[in-house]
């Protein structure tokens, strides 16, 4: 399958890239482990469990906007997006192979922010693991797609938080509540959606 | 049209025996909300017509319609504020599940603007904005499922699985003040696609000009 071998190959780009610089990683785990702190004294003493559950949401939203606004950074500044472009691959191959490399800074952002969630606020059950995992699919499918549009305007770092929250807000409605079927289908729509459309996203200049 | 649909809500339509004169603001906020679908609706379908069809006009025609839909959102958004006020004693209700959704449809197409008006003309803006749009069209009933699994809900629902729960009059004026909001629309869409294309025809006499 070439387009499986296209994939990896730009996503293992992504991933020893990140390796080398260590940029994005650190920077996700310093500020999931940040935010907690802040709402571990935002939020009143006593309050509930709900309540906290409800902050690590907001926390992983705010995690995940930032390993993002990131993604195609490296693109941007060395203006390598029109040769990533030009590649003999499928572009959807571009998006998928961003997807899974935000997907890895993510997930390992979180085996640090779950078990930090866990020590300052309280403990956490299998469906919400299992929730977070589904929403991380989600987040990185319309987020890559989003962070791709974002570049190419003006405002860049501004526009992604802009377009993305909006359509994250289903996301934390499922999260929060554990409906875990709801964020399946959400995951399933907009990934679909998001890799048919990416090609027109990215086109020449 | 649209003096016939103010003249029937107010002295046609029987007043509501539960809210009084306030309810009359239904014939208003419910046709100004489904208009705003309408045009998100047009919008996204205008933005298939460009990616797939690749239609010159299409990606204008789609910026009108969603910019129409937004200005018919805020409107949903400050009559269904006005009769929340009213009737439930409260500005904001976060269990009305329509007024919810607007919030969210309004950011999610606020930012439509943001992002065309930061990336600069052309063919990319063009896709871009189509695709946004697209995104905008799932997002309505994804968010609407997400906030009604979020709570209980107070929102009246006027139109149930057996049908409009209306009186004739009412439903008859409310037929009408529908018909006459999607008419506003489509002159509203009519009159700014005329200004934008007679703007883009100005410039391009300009240029030849210069």
């Amino acid at each position: 399958m070439s387009y499986s071998r296209d994939v990896a190959a730009l996503a293992r780009k992504d991933l020893l890239l990140e390796l080398r610089a260590k940029e994005t990683l650190p920077a996700m785990l310093l500020f999931v482990v940040a935010t907690l702190t802040i709402f571990h004294f935002a939020l009143p003493r006593g309050t509930g469990e709900d309540a906290s559950l409800g902050l690590l949401w907001s926390a992983l939203v705010l995690t995940a906007l930032l390993g993002l606004t990131r993604a195609f950074v490296a693109e941007r500044e060395q203006s390598m997006f029109d040769a990533l472009v030009l590649t003999p691959c499928d572009r959807s191959a571009i998006w998928l192979a961003k997807s899974l490399s935000v997907l890895v800074f993510l997930v390992c952002a979180e085996v640090i922010a779950l078990p930090a969630f866990a020590i300052f606020f309280s403990g956490i059950d299998g469906s919400t693991v299992a929730a977070v995992a589904l929403a991380d699919l989600g987040i990185c499918a319309v987020g890559t797609l989003f962070g791709a549009m974002a570049v190419a305007g003006r405002a860049r770092e501004l526009l992604l938080p802009l377009l993305f929250l909006p359509a994250a807000i289903p996301i934390v409605i499922g999260g929060v509540g554990g409906y875990l079927w709801f964020l399946a289908l959400y995951d399933v729509l907009f990934a679909l959606l998001a890799w048919a459309t990416f090609e027109y996203v990215v086109v020449e200049t | 049209m649209f003096a016939a649909a103010i003249a029937l809500a107010f002295y046609y339509a029987p007043t509501d025996a539960d809210q009084g004169l306030s309810q009359r603001i239904f014939y208003f906020h419910v046709p100004l909300a489904l208009t705003a679908y309408a045009c998100f609706g047009w919008g996204a379908w205008k933005a298939l017509r460009h990616l797939w069809k690749r239609d010159p006009q299409a990606d204008l025609e789609s910026y009108v319609a969603i910019h129409q839909g937004v200005i018919f959102g805020a409107l949903t958004l400050v009559t269904g504020s006005l009769w929340a006020k009213i009737s439930w004693g409260v500005w904001w209700s976060w269990s009305s599940d329509q007024l919810v959704l607007f919030l969210v449809l309004f950011l999610f197409y606020c930012a439509y603007f943001m992002l065309r008006y930061s990336v600069e003309p052309g063919p990319a803006r063009a896709n871009m904005s189509a695709v946004y749009a697209l995104f905008g069209i799932v997002l309505v009933p994804v968010s609407f499922f997400a906030i009604r699994l979020s709570h209980d809900f107070i929102h009246p629902v006027v139109f149930s699985s057996h049908g409009p729960q209306m009186t004739g009059a009412q439903f008859f004026t409310f037929c009408v003040c529908l018909a006459a909001m999607l008419l506003l629309f489509a002159t509203l869409y009519s009159i700014e696609l005329a200004g934008k294309r007679l703007d883009a025809s100005l410039r391009e006499l300009r240029e030849l000009l210069a």
